[in-house]
This record gives structure tokens, C-alpha cells and sequence, in this order.
């Protein structure tokens, strides 16, 4: 084989199936990052439950209180993302194929994803039973649409702190006083935007902008993303 | 199979920096030109001068910390040369880094492998990321005697097994360039009688091996490279030199 013989180019969606299907066997195997963030949020919604001294929340404070706490139980899988990557030579292997370096970002963000979809799946109906006021989860459309939005910015912004924050010594540092800051258009957009659907009075319709900032958030931090993943994979 | 430069002995560096890839010939495997990486103040590897015919064997010998695993993550593109001029298979390194990627095989100290996975799943996975199908990871299963213990977890398996687990994930693409950092170690005489068609001589890919086993390591090599304190202490041909020669590099 010559110098000019291209190497054997994968598809990048082979090698992001490769990687997902990887990420979510070895996380039913060990059970590290989900399990972790429901009981943490389980935990926190009874700690507010018991200790705001109110029978149930309502409206601006109700959405504060959910999107803190998924916020920060997102950092307990942010936190894990990279880590067998870093510790079982993952990178070096995943290096070492003729990939696109970006299906990595494209893959540990899904993968991010799936399980904060998993984790809202317990969690906010647990919410719901603990703390809010009223019954059920009115609006639950457009809550629905709400945290698919923030979970992509989470996901998006946590795969790229991750990656950089495990290449560090003090990594469960780094991913909080990165992340958080970072995620806080996140908070204020999904707050904002569900505080309108858990009103004591009745629900009222979920004004548009907020949305359509998680979208532009997802966007702008998605390309950004994207762009300068590959810099954090250099030595 | 005899350098393409005629090193010279102890002490001493090539003269010359052959051409890659006169007309009509391959390039070499592994050309370097005063090679150089330093980890902040630390010289991890300076001035390392030499050229590896394709199908030839280079073993490389230091003490601890004398720049190997340097060397050979620099060639297996994992790591960028801070100074001179590293060519792998033809291509420059780091620019044309993503053309040899795919073409070497790192055989490294760690086994580039997921603990909870278990043998099978680890080389599938890496057997996507390669594009090589399903049917060459059983062949090699088979090849080094892991069919039956390819199912369990790796952290079950012993040191021995997760080795011959890690030699099949390096040459799972059958790759051009063989890198390999004590291949042997763990492995009992049967196991490494199975993997010696994968990782030999007569697997045909060009080999830089780092041994300790100062005795075997000159057995298998063409070329010897001596490395002390990252520094090109010793470069010749496998025959000029004795195994006396080489444990010096250890005093």
C-alpha cells in the first residue's frame, strides 16, 4: 500500500451506532450514571417536600425546583461520560480507527440524552405525586417539548465539558463550575417556560420565546460543539 | 530483513535519510529523522534517527522511562513529534495522521479494552469502528484459543486471556504496521505459540517491538534501536550485535 492509499473510511453513523450501543451496554452492566441520577433527584424532591414546609409548589417555584435538580443530576452522568474512555484506554482506542473524531461528541451526546430522557421518565412523575400543586401534570405537551429541548442543550454542553474536564486531576471539580454556568439559559429558558403550565389557578399557555431560546441554545452550543470537540481529543 | 540505511554501530547514528518511496517501490514502514518529544521540561525522546523496511522487525531496548512508549505512541499517531520529521507507512506525522490510523496495529501495555464487556463485545466493537466484519473477530477468537471464555466479562478473565484478547483487537484489521509492547508478557509457551502467527515474523507486517527479554527480543528483530534516557544510544543490525551489548543499555 502506497502513502496515497486512502485508509478505510467507516460512515460516521456506523461508528456513532458503534459507540451508543457500546455506552448503553456497558451502563446496563456497571448501572453507574442513571441509577445515580434518580435517586438523587428522588431524594431531593422529598428533601424540598419536607423541607420548604409546604404541603405542594406551585408555578415559577415548582419549575425552579425541577429544573435545579435535573440540572444537577445531570451532573452525576457528565461527571461519568468519559470516564472508561480515560481509564480503559477507550480513547487511545477509538483513536487509533479511521473515524471521524466527531461521531465520538455525536454518540456520548445521545448518549447523555437517552439518559436524561430515562431519568425525567421517573423523576418528574415523581416530581408531580411530591411537590406540585396541581393534580397530575397539566400541560404535559409542551412540558414534554420543553425538556426535549433542554436535554439536548444539557446533553450538547455536558458532552463537551466532559470531554474536557476528564483530562484533568480534579474532573468532578471542573464539570460542575463549567457546566452549571454554562446551563443556566437552560434554567431560565425551562423554568420560564413551564412555570405558566403548574399555575394554582390553571394552567395558562406556555409563552413561545422560551422555547424557541432552548432551540437557538441547542444550535448555537451544538455547532460550537461539534467544532472544537476534535481539539479536546489531541494528546 | 536488513535496514534500508546501513545503521551504524554503537553510538552511532545513520548518515543518510533515504528517500521514501523511490518509483515503484513502497515506501518504508517507518522512516524517523532526529525525533524529538518532550513532556514540559522533560526529554522524553531526542534525536532518533532511522528508516524500517516494510516487513522488517525493529525491537527497541531501555530501562524504564528510556522513551519506548514514547516512540511508539508517536508511531501509532497517539502522540505529535515536538521536533524532526516522523514518516509511517509513507505518510508524514501528525499532518497525514488519519491516512495511517487504520493501518497500524498498537499492541500497547494496557489492553485498550472495556472491563465489563466481555471478549466477543470488545472486539465486535472495535471490529465496527474498522469496518471488519463479525466473521474475522470469530477467526481470531478461534486463532488464539478465546472461543469458549469469549462471552465472559474481561475483568473475569485472567491477565494471559485479556492479552490474547488485546492481540486480536490490534491486528483485528490486519494492519500494515505492528506495534508492540511486550506482546509476550503474561502469555504462557502455548498461548504465545498461538499468537505468533498473528503478531511474528510471519504475520508479514512490519514490526517495532519492545521487549525486555533482551535474548528474544534479538532473536526477532532485524533492526535493533537502543534508547537510553531518550536518547538514541545504539542502532544496528540484529546480527552485528550480542546480547552483552544490549544489557548494557539496563546498567
Amino acid at each position: 500500500m502506497s502513502a496515497a492509499t486512502e485508509p478505510r473510511a467507516v460512515p460516521t453513523r456506523v461508528v456513532v451506532a458503534a459507540l451508543i450501543r457500546k455506552d448503553l451496554r456497558l451502563e446496563l452492566r456497571t448501572r453507574e450514571s442513571v441509577p445515580a441520577m434518580l435517586l438523587f433527584s428522588v431524594s431531593t424532591f422529598v428533601l424540598f417536600h419536607f423541607g420548604l414546609d409546604a404541603r405542594s409548589l406551585e408555578g415559577d417555584l415548582a419549575a425552579g425546583v425541577l429544573w435545579v435538580t435535573l440540572l444537577f443530576a445531570s451532573v452525576l452522568a457528565i461527571n461519568r461520560l468519559f470516564v472508561a474512555e480515560r481509564e480503559e484506554g477507550g480513547f487511545d482506542g477509538f483513536l487509533l480507527a479511521p473515524v471521524d473524531r466527531t461521531a465520538l461528541f455525536l454518540a456520548k451526546a445521545t448518549v447523555l440524552f437517552s439518559f436524561l430522557v430515562v431519568l425525567e421518565l421517573a423523576a418528574v412523575p415523581a416530581f408531580a405525586v411530591l411537590l406540585l400543586a396541581p393534580p397530575g401534570l397539566p400541560g404535559l405537551l409542551e412540558l414534554c417539548a420543553l425538556l426535549l429541548l433542554a436535554d439536548v442543550g444539557i446533553a450538547v454542553v455536558g458532552t463537551l465539558v466532559g470531554a474536557l474536564a476528564v483530562q484533568t486531576r480534579a474532573r468532578d471539580l471542573i464539570v460542575p463550575l463549567l457546566a452549571l454556568p454554562l446551563m443556566i439559559p437552560v434554567v431560565i429558558a425551562a423554568a420560564r417556560g413551564t412555570a405558566p403550565l403548574w399555575l394554582e389557578a390553571g394552567a395558562e399557555p406556555m409563552p413561545g420565546r422560551w422555547p424557541a431560546i432552548l432551540g437557538l441554545y441547542d444550535l448555537v452550543f451544538g455547532l460550537l460543539a461539534y467544532a472544537v470537540f476534535d481539539y479536546l481529543l489531541d494528546e | 530483513m536488513p535496514p534500508a540505511e546501513s545503521p551504524t554501530s554503537t553510538g552511532a547514528r545513520p548518515g543518510g535519510w533515504a528517500a521514501a518511496g523511490a518509483a515503484g517501490e513502497p515506501a518504508p514502514a517507518v522512516e524517523l529523522r532526529d525525533l524529538s518529544r518532550a513532556y514540559g521540561e522533560r526529554v522524553a525522546l531526542a534525536g532518533v534517527t532511522l528508516t524500517l523496511p516494510r516487513g522488517a522487525t525493529l525491537a527497541v531496548f531501555g530501562a524504564n522511562g528510556a522513551g519506548k512508549t514514547t516512540l511508539l505512541r508517536i508511531l501509532a499517531t497517539l502522540l505529535s513529534p515536538h521536533a524532526g520529521t516522523a514518516r509511517v507507512l509513507g505518510c508524514e506525522l501528525p499532518r497525514d495522521g488519519w491516512a495511517v490510523r487504520g493501518r497500524v496495529g498498537l499492541l500497547a501495555h494496557e489492553p485498550l479494552l472495556y472491563r465489563e464487556l466481555s471478549g466477543r463485545e470488545n472486539l465486535r466493537f472495535h471490529a465496527r469502528l474498522h469496518g471488519v466484519g463479525a466473521a474475522r473477530v470469530e477467526a481470531l477468537l478461534e486463532a488464539v484459543g478465546m472461543t469458549r471464555r469469549a462471552d465472559e466479562p474481561l475483568r473475569t478473565l485472567s491477565r494471559g486471556m485479556a492479552q490474547r484478547i488485546a492481540i486480536c483487537r490490534a491486528v483485528l484489521h490486519s494492519p500494515e504496521l505492528l506495534l508492540l509492547d511486550e506482546p509476550l508478557a503474561n502469555l504462557d509457551p502455548g498461548a504465545a505459540g498461538a499468537v505468533e502467527p498473528l503478531i511474528g515474523a510471519g504475520s508479514g507486517a512490519a514490526r517495532v517491538l519492545i521487549s525486555h527479554d533482551v535474548e528474544h527480543g534479538l532473536e526477532e528483530a532485524d533492526v535493533v534501536l537502543g534508547l537510553r534516557g531518550g536518547r538514541q544510544a545504539l542502532l544496528a543490525r540484529a546480527g552485528e550485535l550480542d546480547a552483552a551489548a544490549l544489557r548494557e543499555l539496563y546498567a
